[in-house]
């Protein structure tokens, strides 16, 4: 299979799933089937563009020239690939987890969900692998669309308030600041190509660059940037496999994938470090990161808190990409990985504690970990990865984002970086200690003989959750020792 | 022996564009009632069709055809003339005719009583061949008689809705769609004054020697508002929501995508053909009225649209704001901005067609356009409102849709003329559609459906209505990706009009 081929299939494969699962609608185990075989398969095919892309090559595709000049088209490049891999190889883990999660709840329209989900992955796929701002763009759309009825699946008021601000930020801002920056740099470079070393040094200059920074940035509302990150809290009310895989992996790395990748090809890292705009922007992205966390510990709601816990570790991928060096930029590269794979474990972790015991907020989830040990306990291992400590995966992308940071002697921002981790701690920790060694609440009409901390009876969510939750985990433990494979990935983008 | 019919007919093409709908609209009449008049209608509107892609197809490939009426030649007699602009206009409203008419069978049949039926079709055609014959003619007192015919039929049509209001509607449209028209022929009145000729042609070449005269300035005065006036430009625009929102729905339909386009199309013919740009936009200075009068435009119905509850006013108000977009590219005045202009002009007649089409068939179903009406339809009339739901996805203007191929062109255009505010209205407008548009969207597929409702009884619209809806629903998609017809031709069209100058 040439590369060209895979590229497109890339995109061909979720596509012609989704219609299978519209086909098979009516029967459950089949649709699940192809949910499952169209993930594997699609990892494969990603799988398959790595060694080339390792090995230093480029492959491209093309489909079709929408407008003169304006193709859509693909070409692999390192970062791309990172997202790519990251995103059709969660898909896999998600579709098992969701199986779980959806029969487990009993949720209506399930065939649109696993249709839209399918659609959403092609999106995301277009977004990794685009060799223009234009494609980039175009999928970037489709991929918001196309998870609007996963936001609004519950139907209810209160799904369709949340869909409403989903669309409005995520709509607005792309269509009202990000396509005027992409049309403004078409007007000034005369071209969008993803080109190393950018396409506008020395066509634009001046405060003109900061403008333009500020409108690529807060343009890319799926990075979720402070003030522009309500949409994310407001889209938790989906079912958790799509706050997980969407809100966790695909869309919210599609934002900061975005920002890495503008900042990496359209502006070009010697570029903008040279305008010093970039710092103003790591400034901007260290106050989200902290604000975020802050605003994370004071909410009960767990799926909120994750929420707000994304929003906060976004910022940093951001501010690594403003650093504009090459430590910076791979860290961000990095974490793209390191926080999927976490923040993926949580999700799932927190869907399962639902599935079981239908307990939203953190504070009745005393004494649960007893409850649910296996759940509990990758939540542990998932938490400490986000917060960056040994032997997780974590550790290394804020590693080098520290390391970056060093570099240009921004000490300001090493202490935003290690001061978030501490509040990560604050507010992530307590949920499995809690869970393990709090006290049940106690329940007025029960037993007067169930002594508080007696034994209780494991009662942990469906089997296919669990499979899920474990895969991620242990991927946790996993990137902790190979992180010179995804260094060495993205070795060349940091290169001039 | 077809192939030799052809070739005697090939020549009289031009003239067989405008000849075949007259004579079949009274021979509709004549067919009464029914199926047999629509059947004719139909084939018609298909000839009609077939004959001006092969037109539009031959001026691409080798420039403009000019056909002498009555073999009298060109000054003296009246000239049909084609190019690429007016081939363009042809094809959008001949394409949306044949689509339409098919369409119209079951809509008709539900919402006309049977007696006028036959005198429905009558008018329909009568305005199809009206429309085509602003188009395609150079003569300027002919195009006043075509665009008389085309009226004076679309009142009768407009009239014919079951509303009582319809009445009111129409004659309302009748005074300012006469005004209108009587600006225009005082204009032209004017024009031959000034140069004694009718010919478009031939006014573009007599007209630098009298430029200087205040008459001619005046003729370029009144035919500018003439024209503004029946496109619906703000201010004059107050005709348009009425008129659409008491219409039959398909008539509803086949106005919006043709009659305001038409309308354009004369002022960029007597812009960029007639008077020439350097004399529009530099002495009399037109820009300077036409872009802030589209800008508030935008703004403003795109705001008013949010707050409508009948979701055929939501779409008229729509259509003023989006016509506007038009205007604004026309405005700019630059290649990108004609482009601009004229893309849209085809991506809004395809998509707002779909729009209405789709309206149609919830009115079929629902038996009204209110937009509480619509709760739970996205479950009863899945492949209706979905294709709705496109449409408006390319209204708004997302990538992938015919919609965002205008607003990039339109936005690139601003930049170039280094109007950054206008590049932000049209953004900013974007979002205003969003809003509209997802109320319709929200009605359909999230608010609860209550006790009652007509949507629980409602069944999917017939075949004989989907199918055009979806041809419609699925071009606006198609030329958002598949961009060489409406960019070539357009982009086509505006090198021509303004590297010729005439």
């Amino acid at each position: 299979m040439s590369a060209t081929v895979a590229i497109q299939l890339t995109i061909a494969i979720p596509l012609a799933g989704a219609v299978l699962i519209a086909l098979t609608g009516r029967w459950p185990n089949p649709r699940e089937g192809v949910t499952l075989t169209t993930a594997g398969l699609l990892f494969l095919t990603v799988l398959s563009l790595l060694p080339a892309v390792a090995g230093g090559a480029r492959p491209t595709a093309t489909l079709i020239e929408m407008l003169p000049g304006l193709p859509l088209a693909f070409e692999v490049e390192p970062l791309g690939m990172l997202f790519g891999l990251v995103a059709s190889g969660l898909w896999i883990v998600n579709s098992i987890y969701s199986i779980g999660y959806m029969r487990g709840n009993r949720e209506a329209n399930q065939t649109r969900f696993y249709v839209c989900f399918a659609v959403a992955l092609a999106s995301t796929m277009g977004v990794a692998f685009a060799s223009n701002m234009f494609t980039l763009f175009v999928f970037y759309e489709a991929l918001t669309l196309s998870t609007y009825p996963l936001v609004t699946h519950k139907g209810t008021d209160e799904a369709m308030r949340a869909g409403r601000t989903y669309l409005g930020m995520l709509l607005g801002t792309s269509i009202g600041l990000q396509l005027l920056a992409i049309l403004w740099t078409w007007q000034v470079a005369g071209t969008l190509d993803f080109t190393a070393g950018g396409v506008l040094a020395g066509k634009a200059e001046g405060p003109i660059v900061g403008v333009m920074l500020l409108l690529y940035v807060y343009g890319i509302g799926k990075a979720a940037l402070m003030p522009l990150h309500r949409w994310l809290p407001a889209a938790m009310v989906a079912p958790t496999p799509v706050s997980a895989l969407l809100h966790a992996v695909a869309v919210v790395k599609a934002g900061v994938f975005t920002v890495l990748k503008v900042v990496i090809y359209i502006f070009g890292l010697d570029f903008l470090h040279g305008t010093g705009y970039g710092e103003w922007l790591a400034y901007i992205a260290a106050a989200s990161l902290l604000a975020a966390s802050l605003i994370a510990l004071s909410k009960d709601n767990l799926k909120a808190r994750l929420a707000y816990s994304t929003i906060s570790q976004l910022a940093y991928i951001v501010l690594g990409a403003a650093l504009a060096n090459g430590l910076g930029v791979i860290g961000g590269g990095m974490h793209i990985a390191m926080h999927a794979m976490g923040k993926i474990t949580l999700f799932f972790c927190a869907g399962a504690i639902y599935t079981a015991t239908h307990k939203t907020e953190v504070s009745e989830m005393s004494g649960l970990g007893r409850v649910m040990p296996f759940t509990f306990g990758a939540f542990m291992i998932a938490a400490l990865s986000i917060i960056g400590l040994p032997p997780m995966g974590g550790l290394w992308s804020k590693w080098y984002l520290a390391l970056g940071a060093l570099e240009d002697n921004q000490l300001l921002l090493v202490g935003a970086l290690m001061a978030s981790s501490l509040l990560n701690i604050a507010y992530l920790m307590p949920i499995p200690l809690r869970g393990f060694f709090g006290k049940a609440p106690g329940n007025p009409g029960a037993a007067p003989g169930a002594a508080p901390g007696a034994t209780v009876a494991i009662k942990e969510a469906p089997l296919p959750c669990l499979i899920a939750i474990g895969v991620t985990a242990a991927g946790c433990i996993v990137l902790f020792f190979v992180p010179d494979l995804i260094v060495n990935l993205l070795a060349p983008i940091a290169a001039p | 022996m077809i192939g030799a019919a052809l070739s005697v007919l090939q020549p009289h093409l031009p003239v067989l564009q405008i000849v075949v709908p007259l004579i079949a609209a009274p021979a509709c009449f004549a067919l009464g009632r029914g199926n047999r008049a629509w059947a004719l209608a139909v084939a018609v509107s298909w000839v009609a069709f077939g004959i001006s892609a092969w037109l539009l197809a031959t001026v691409m490939d080798t420039g403009p055809i000019s056909y002498a009426l009555g073999n009298w030649p060109a000054p003296w007699g009246i000239e049909y003339r084609v190019d690429a602009l007016n081939g363009f206009v042809l094809l959008v409203v001949s394409g949306i005719g044949a689509v339409t008419l098919p369409y119209t069978r079951r809509s008709v049949a539900h919402e006309l009583p049977e007696s006028q039926q036959g005198a429905f079709y009558t008018a329909f055609l009568l305005c199809l061949t009206g429309l085509l014959g602003v188009a395609i003619t150079g003569d300027a007192f002919n195009l006043f008689v075509f665009l008389e015919i085309s009226s004076l039929s679309s009142y009768a049509l407009i009239a014919l809705g079951r509303d009582r209001r319809a009445l009111t509607a129409s004659f309302q449209y009748l005074v300012m769609g006469t005004i209108g028209a009587t600006f225009i022929v005082i204009g032209i009145g004017l024009l031959y004054m000034a140069t004694g000729t009718l010919n478009m042609a031939d006014l573009a070449a007599r007209i630098p020697a009298v430029a200087d005269s205040r008459t001619v300035l005046a003729a370029l005065a009144f035919i500018a508002v003439g024209a503004t006036l029946k496109l619906a430009l703000f201010p004059l625009h107050f005709w348009l929501p009425n008129a659409y929102a008491y219409t039959p729905s398909v008539v509803t339909a086949f106005l919006a995508a043709t009659a305001t386009k038409v309308s354009v199309y004369i002022l960029v013919r007597f812009f960029f053909t007639v008077f020439g740009a350097a004399y529009t936009y530099e002495v009399l200075a037109l820009d300077n009225l036409l872009i802030p009068f589209s800008v508030v435009a935008i703004l403003v119905c795109s705001t008013v649209a949010i707050f409508q509850t009948d979701v055929k006013r939501l779409l008229a108000y729509s259509s003023i704001a989006q016509i506007c977009y038009i205007i604004l590219g026309i405005g700019l005045g630059s290649e990108t901005g004609l482009t601009a202009g004229l893309v849209h002009l085809f991506n809004h007649a395809v998509t707002k067609g779909a729009l209405f089409l789709a309206l149609g068939c919830v009115v079929l179903r629902v038996g009204t356009p209110r937009l509480d009406a619509l709760a739970g339809l996205g479950r009863a009339m899945p492949w209706t409102m979905f294709a709705f739901v496109l449409a408006g996805l390319s209204l708004i203007g997302v990538p992938l849709t015919a919609g965002f191929v205008s607003k990039w062109y339109l936005v690139q255009a601003a930049l170039e003329a280094d109007a950054w505010y206008l590049a932000v209205v049209v953004l900013a407008s974007s979002l205003l559609a969003l809003v509209y548009v997802w109320r319709v969207v929200e009605a359909a597929y999230l608010r609860p459906v209550p006790e009652g409702a007509p949507s629980l009884a409602a069944r999917e619209a017939p075949l004989s209505m989907l199918i055009p809806t979806w041809i419609l629903a699925g071009a606006s998609v198609y030329f958002g990706i598949d961009t060489s017809l409406n960019v070539g031709v357009a982009r086509a069209a505006a090198q021509f009009l303004l590297g010729s100058g005439g």
